[in-house]
């Protein structure tokens, strides 16, 4: 997928929000939906199951309107975190320009943040997309509960970013972070378009 | 100031003000209050008078619009309304949001922009959101709102505020230390009203007070709070839950100013140089290469020259062509600079395959044309009409009996014209016979455009024989618009017959008026001063004893056209062969007396000397063409 597309003056970028079940992925959707001003919501699409998780995935189109004359959207995309779906996500990551990972901070979700981190690098290998070239950003979220229930983000950090990508603490349900994030992995998707021989 | 979020919006209106109802028709421009819509709409029409000021522009306001509707419906005068602005070649409208719930309006302007757009008139609107977003509006029309280019006016990007605010300073004579501009610019102002509301604070504050303004001061004077971090990617978050909460549209403006920073302005360029060029209809492959292969972007500008160039090439090419066969106008080679050359060869093709209009016959010169009382009129009247063709006599109508040598004249006038000029000038010279039969020919291969452009691409026409037009209603159609085309560029007409126009049955009304708008002149039957120049021409060559007297007796017999003359010489010629002795008196008599009598010319009407007389004749009427009364059509 072509990110930048000059003659119709299009930029798309494909942004995946990667994490373990129950870690807040579609909340981060749902909120940025809900921040959308009327005159630009698209439809936000969502399969799920009976129980409320992500079956397949949520799709969030976001458009951006007419930015230095470029068409400008953004696609949003959730994968359904749950181990067994392993085949959805493959499917949902194909073509992503830049890849969110949203961990639980709850600290007796730690190993699932690592399984599931490992996880994206192993799908991201399989698609020959080098996990170390491709933008991503790690967001901690459920910040907002207890302390005694949650790491903190030092400690997180420690845990899951040992890359040193740009991470953000996140409180999706409410709204703080959850726009720095998607900001950082914009601009560093965004980055790529001046440097279009490192972009697939 | 154009910015990136202008951008588009500025070059279609540019596009559009160019070639107005030919671009993007309607164009709909849509942008918050205060960003320049009014602005940019205001100079495609400054632009558009500036370009063609022939062109009727009307810029209003939908208010302004309604009332003046209203007005005309209660002055019972609607229709003068509808006629109004039915006769706009570009209408102007501003605020289309007031269209809300007046279906009134609605139905009038529906019916407006049906009328304006069925006959290529450009219509531009504004608003303040796109038209499928105007509330309570027919659908019909919201289709048609939209049926052109609907462009929006984004809020000004950092860069350009900047530019604004420093514009506006030089403007105002004012200057700020350094870095006041900047955090001025990099307040949240949506709008350039607001930011020039701004400044204008500021440099009541700097004049009035006396004081420079810090850079530090800025934030503080407008709403208090700092402004928040922008742009900068490694936000490290730290325990910052409690820091204000990055919303939609900062995040929107965030993301704006990182694709400023990150699009490669050259591929901007080029991509605007392919929208534009495919909007006007060209292939742009070659610049659309150069995008996908983002290679050495050094060159460029380069390609963009060289393939303005071949579309310049090729508009030169096309102009011609079409000139010559219309029909090659539609022709895909024209469209695509990459086939430039295959262009060349089609217009080549089109040059070779053209063949001039049939010109006049070498074999007619003037100066063999013998001249005396009876034709002396017709002549001098040529004579002008070479000496200055197009200025005098226009059209030059000449009639006579069969044989005085009109088509001679004709001829000669044409060829007169044509050596007058080096060569230069195209004559064409037909008899209306011959133009007749082109013209059904021309209607059964169907390229009657081209035959009609033969005709008027000619600098001078001469057409013989022109009473054969009489009763042929579709050539009289052709050769009356043929006529107007020519004579209202000033060439020369030139047109013979065996009688007057007015004795021409059958001859429409608009040609006959036409064809005595100039001079008509005729030559009459030689009388015996031409007959015995005539004579002692022709007889030049033959060997006779007795030169003198022979002529003076050939003379004296009386011949009712040269053609006549010609043919007596010819039978003299033949006796004296037959007879084997020279060409004598005698032979001539014998041969001439001893056979039917020679019909005897009216001398009578040549006599009429007194108005032949050269000296007695006006030869310069002026101001002719402005006492005729042409019959309404």
């Amino acid at each position: 997928m072509s990110l930048v597309n000059y003659q119709t003056r299009e930029i798309t970028c494909k942004i995946v929000y990667y994490g373990p079940g129950r870690s807040g992925k579609t909340t981060n959707l749902h909120y940025i939906y809900s921040q959308v001003p009327q005159d630009r919501k698209g439809k936000m699409v969502s399969l799920a199951t009976q129980t409320d998780r992500t079956l397949f995935f949520d799709f969030l189109p976001l458009d951006l309107g007419t930015i230095s004359g470029f068409t400008t959207r953004f696609q949003l995309y959730t994968v359904p975190g749950q181990v067994y779906y392993q085949a959805t996500r493959k499917l949902v990551l194909q073509g992503a320009d830049g890849v969110v990972f949203v961990a639980d901070s709850q600290a007796r979700q730690l190993q699932e943040n690592i399984e599931s981190f490992q996880d994206l690098h192993q799908n991201l290998s399989e698609q020959s997309v080098d996990p170390r070239s491709i933008p991503l950003v790690i967001q901690y979220n459920t910040q907002d509960l207890p302390r005694e229930l949650i790491l903190t983000t030092a400690e997180l950090s420690d845990a899951i970013n040992f890359r040193s990508v740009p991470d953000y603490s996140g409180d999706a349900l409410h709204g703080p972070g959850v726009f720095e994030t998607l900001r950082g992995i914009s601009e560093i998707v965004l980055k790529r378009l001046s440097t279009p021989s490192s972009a697939r | 100031m154009t910015g990136t979020a202008s951008r588009l919006a500025v070059a279609a209106a540019h596009a559009v003000a160019e070639q107005p109802g030919l671009t993007y028709n309607p164009l709909f421009i849509y942008g918050s209050s205060g960003l320049g819509k009014t602005h940019l709409i205001g100079a495609i029409g400054n632009l558009v008078q500036q370009r063609q000021p022939q062109l009727a522009v009307e810029y209003v306001t939908l208010e302004d619009f309604v009332e003046q509707l209203h007005a005309a419906i209660a002055a019972n005068e609607a229709e003068r309304f509808k006629q109004r602005y039915g006769r706009v070649d570009v209408l102007l409208l501003d605020d289309m949001q007031f269209l809300t719930g007046r279906r009134e309006t609605q139905a009038e302007l529906l019916r407006l922009l049906n009328a304006l757009q069925g006959t290529g008139r450009q219509v531009v609107m504004t608003s303040d959101r796109p038209p499928s977003e105007i509330p309570d509006v027919d659908e019909r029309l919201i289709t048609r709102l939209s049926g052109g280019l609907i462009v929006d006016v984004g809020a000004p990007d950092y860069e350009t505020r900047i530019a604004i605010l420093r514009a506006k300073c030089d403007e105002r004579g004012m200057r700020f230390q350094t870095g006041v501009l900047d955090e001025l610019a990099k307040l949240d102002f949506h709008n350039i009203r607001e930011l020039q509301g701004a400044l204008n604070k500021l440099i009541a504050t700097q004049a009035l007070g006396g004081d420079q303004i810090r850079a530090e001061q800025v934030p503080g004077m407008f709403g208090g709070a700092p402004p928040p971090p922008r742009a900068s990617v490694q936000v490290r978050a730290s325990r910052a839950i409690s820091r204000p909460v990055l919303d939609f549209q900062s995040f929107v403006s965030d993301i704006e100013s990182s694709i400023a920073k990150h699009v490669d302005p050259w591929k901007i360029k080029v991509a605007e140089a392919v929208a534009y060029w495919n909007g006007e209809g060209y292939r742009t492959m070659q610049l659309e290469r150069i995008l996908q292969n983002a290679g050495p972007k050094a060159d460029f500008e380069a390609a963009l020259r060289e393939y303005f160039a071949a579309v310049e090439r090729l508009r030169a090419l096309e102009g011609a062509a079409t000139a010559i066969d219309p029909a090659l106008g539609a022709n895909d080679v024209f469209r695509d600079p990459e086939r430039l050359a295959d262009a060349e060869a089609l217009a080549n093709r089109a040059f070779s395959g053209a063949t001039p209009p049939p010109g006049p016959s070498a074999a007619f010169a003037r100066a063999e044309f013998e001249v005396s009382a009876s034709n002396q009129l017709a002549v001098r009247a040529a004579d002008a009409v070479i000496e200055e063709p197009g200025k005098k006599y226009n059209p030059l109508f000449i009639h006579g009996p069969s044989g005085v040598g009109k088509t001679h004249l004709a001829n000669a006038i044409g060829n007169e014209i044509i050596d007058l000029s080096g060569g230069a000038s195209v004559v064409a010279c037909v008899s209306a016979q011959q133009f007749m039969d082109e013209l059904i020919a021309a209607m059964q291969d169907g390229s009657v455009d081209r035959w009609r452009t033969r005709y008027r691409s000619a600098d001078a026409l001469v057409i013989d024989d022109v009473q054969f037009v009489a009763g042929k209603e579709r050539t009289q159609e052709e050769l009356f618009h043929v006529f107007n085309a020519l004579h209202s560029e000033g060439k020369q007409l030139v047109f013979a017959s065996d009688r007057p126009p007015r004795q021409l049955d059958g001859l429409e009304e608009r040609l006959r008026s036409r064809f005595e708008g100039g001079l008509v002149v005729e030559m009459q039957a030689p009388d015996r001063a031409l007959r015995e120049k005539l004579y002692a021409h022709y007889l030049n060559e033959v060997e006779t004893p007795d030169r003198d007297a022979l002529i003076a007796y050939l003379a004296d017999r009386g011949a009712t056209s040269v053609r006549e003359v010609i043919g007596i010489v010819n039978r003299l010629i033949a006796a004296a062969d037959i007879a084997g002795m020279p060409l004598l008196l005698s032979v001539a008599k014998t041969e001439l007396d001893s056979t039917t009598p020679a019909p005897h010319a009216p001398e009578a009407r040549v006599a009429d000397g007194y108005f032949l007389d050269d000296e007695k004749i006006v030869w310069h009427l002026p101001d002719v063409a402005g006492r005729l009364i042409e019959e309404p059509r």
